[in-house]
């Protein structure tokens, strides 16, 4: 109840700041929130914004795939040996550390101008967090489990299954999330460079015409998706994390 | 009751009882990067009697730990032979149990499928299941926390729940690692009350590896006092408190007694183990 409570404070008091803003900077930069829900109100009757949703939808659940089955497999490989993960830590955190959106170019040269470029640039932003935090899981379960586990005269099998895989639940969930915003993050600058459909198109197309409105209304679509994908993921992670 | 009797050395030999396990000369040497190997244990000669209560105590980084996990077959001997019930030790045997120091319950089951947790592996039937897991649940004073997670419990309880876990699969031998080793002075006490109620009522031979020469002093039928490293038995000292003893037996008069036996064994070594000469 009282978080309900925070909540809707919370709510409150980012649509107050939003309202002041713009009263501030006026209709030219910021629409005010009512005329933003209307025009997403609007948008949502329209076929078209829900075929650039669509496009959206697709790049980034195949980028999110990518990102977390390939992080999950790559982190389970590299932490199975101490010397791995000391070796391939850096090299991933370097990697990371690169701001791709300067390799987008080449991501283009080499996928096209299509959807397989936006979902390659949506998962080089997410496999390698996924992969980080699925790797530190694993190097992290603590050795008396295994020692527990072999006096109890588990299989391998059952290793995996019933120790491995549990304890390293709620860090792989915890590297999902952050790969899970990461990558919509890639998929949609991915569509603001490059890109004839999708939401990142839509922005980029109504900034070219000056409708501050459009944009408005996508990145509250956007954000309205985001939060409450993130809600859900926590809510699984704690009940993981028990 | 009388104080400690006359042990030799190394292999003791009294009245001709049931060997449980027994080592032979067995050591333990670590291979280091540098080619060298560390010698950490042994040559240990070791008989365990069926049912006895034994503590091993040593300076730190004696090899007492070693010595557990060649008994429980998580660490094969360099050199040396180990059986258990007259078979050689290869691999975790059926029968042992063993409770370590570090808190191994985990944090994703619920106390019950915590203790559980063996039994369900070993594919026993869930009729039978339930009636163990009541039993050690029960026998733990667990029952007011079935359905917590360890996270919610304190240390103590934790280690009651890795007890228990142990319990149920009705272990023959028991191998305890300084299982109170990070527990206060009052809960140890009171844990090493339950480990002689579990240790009477399973009939189970169990060695317990401590650093607290009173929990040794207390608990045990002998007590093996290990040199620094590489450990060896230099002593091994007999208490002869009866089998239905507690806690109340530090009041004992021959406690002081034990007590001072094992310190006066240990001081040397552990003083050589501060680079200082007794």
């Amino acid at each position: 109840m009282r978080r309900l409570v925070d909540f809707i404070l919370l709510l409150v008091g980012i649509v107050a700041a939003w309202q002041i803003l713009h009263w501030i900077a006026g209709d030219i930069a910021l629409t005010s929130p009512l005329d933003t829900v209307e025009h997403l109100g609007k948008l949502l009757g329209t076929e078209r914004f829900w075929l650039n949703v669509a496009e959206t939808a697709r790049a980034f659940v195949a980028a999110a795939l990518i990102s977390l089955i390939g992080g999950v497999a790559l982190g389970v490989v590299l932490g199975l040996s101490r010397t791995s993960a000391i070796v391939s830590e850096p090299i991933l955190i370097a990697l990371y550390s690169l701001p791709k959106v300067t390799l987008y170019p080449l991501v283009l040269l080499c996928f096209g101008l299509g959807i397989s470029a936006k979902i390659a640039f949506g998962a080089m932003h997410g496999l390698i967090p996924v992969t980080i935090f699925t790797m530190k899981a694993i190097l992290q379960i603590k050795p008396v489990y295994w020692r527990t586990a072999e006096t109890m005269r588990l299989t391998p099998g059952q290793m995996a299954w019933h120790v491995a895989l549990p304890a390293v639940i709620p860090e792989v969930l915890a590297g999902a999330r952050l790969g899970f915003s990461l990558t919509l993050l890639g998929v949609l600058i991915g569509e603001m460079f490059a890109s004839q459909r999708g939401l990142g198109f839509m922005i980029t197309s109504a900034m070219g015409l000056g409708d501050i409105a459009t944009i408005m209304a996508v990145a509250l679509f956007l954000s309205v998706f985001a939060v409450s994908a993130n809600a859900l993921l926590l809510l699984l992670d704690r009940t993981a994390a028990r | 009751m009388t104080a400690a009797s006359d042990g030799a050395a190394s292999g003791v030999e009294i009245a001709p009882r049931d060997v449980h396990a027994q080592l032979r000369g067995v050591t333990r040497v670590f291979p280091l990067a540098s080619g060298a190997g560390l010698h950490a244990l042994g040559p240990i000669d070791l008989d365990l009697y069926h049912g006895e209560f034994f503590a091993v105590v040593g300076p730190s980084g004696c090899g007492k730990s070693t010595l557990l996990d060649v008994l429980a077959g998580l660490s094969p001997p360099t050199d040396g032979t180990a059986t258990f019930e007259d078979k050689p030790i290869d691999g975790v045997p059926d029968g042992v149990g063993v409770v370590f120091q570090e808190d191994a319950s985990f944090p994703w089951l619920t106390v019950r499928d915590n203790v559980a947790f063996g039994l369900r592996r070993a594919g026993v039937d869930e009729a039978e299941i339930k009636k163990r897991v009541d039993y050690a649940i029960g026998f733990m004073g667990l029952r007011d926390f079935e359905r917590a997670y360890p996270a919610q419990l304190s240390g103590g309880m934790r280690q009651r729940v890795c007890i228990a876990r142990t319990l149920v699969l009705q272990p023959r031998l028991i191998l305890l690692d300084e299982p109170f080793g990070a527990l206060d002075q009052q809960t140890r006490l009171l844990m090493g009350d339950e480990l002689l109620r579990l240790w009477r009522e399973t009939g189970a031979t169990v060695l317990l590896i401590t650093h607290a020469l009173d929990e040794a002093a207390m608990l045990s039928d002998r007590v093996g006092v290990m040199s620094a490293r590489p450990g060896r038995f230099i002593d091994i000292v007999e208490t002869h408190w009866p089998r239905d003893r507690d806690s109340r037996i530090v009041s004992d008069p021959g406690f002081g007694a034990v007590t001072a036996r094992l310190w006066e064994k240990l001081r040397v070594e552990s003083l050589k183990l501060m680079g200082t000469r007794p």
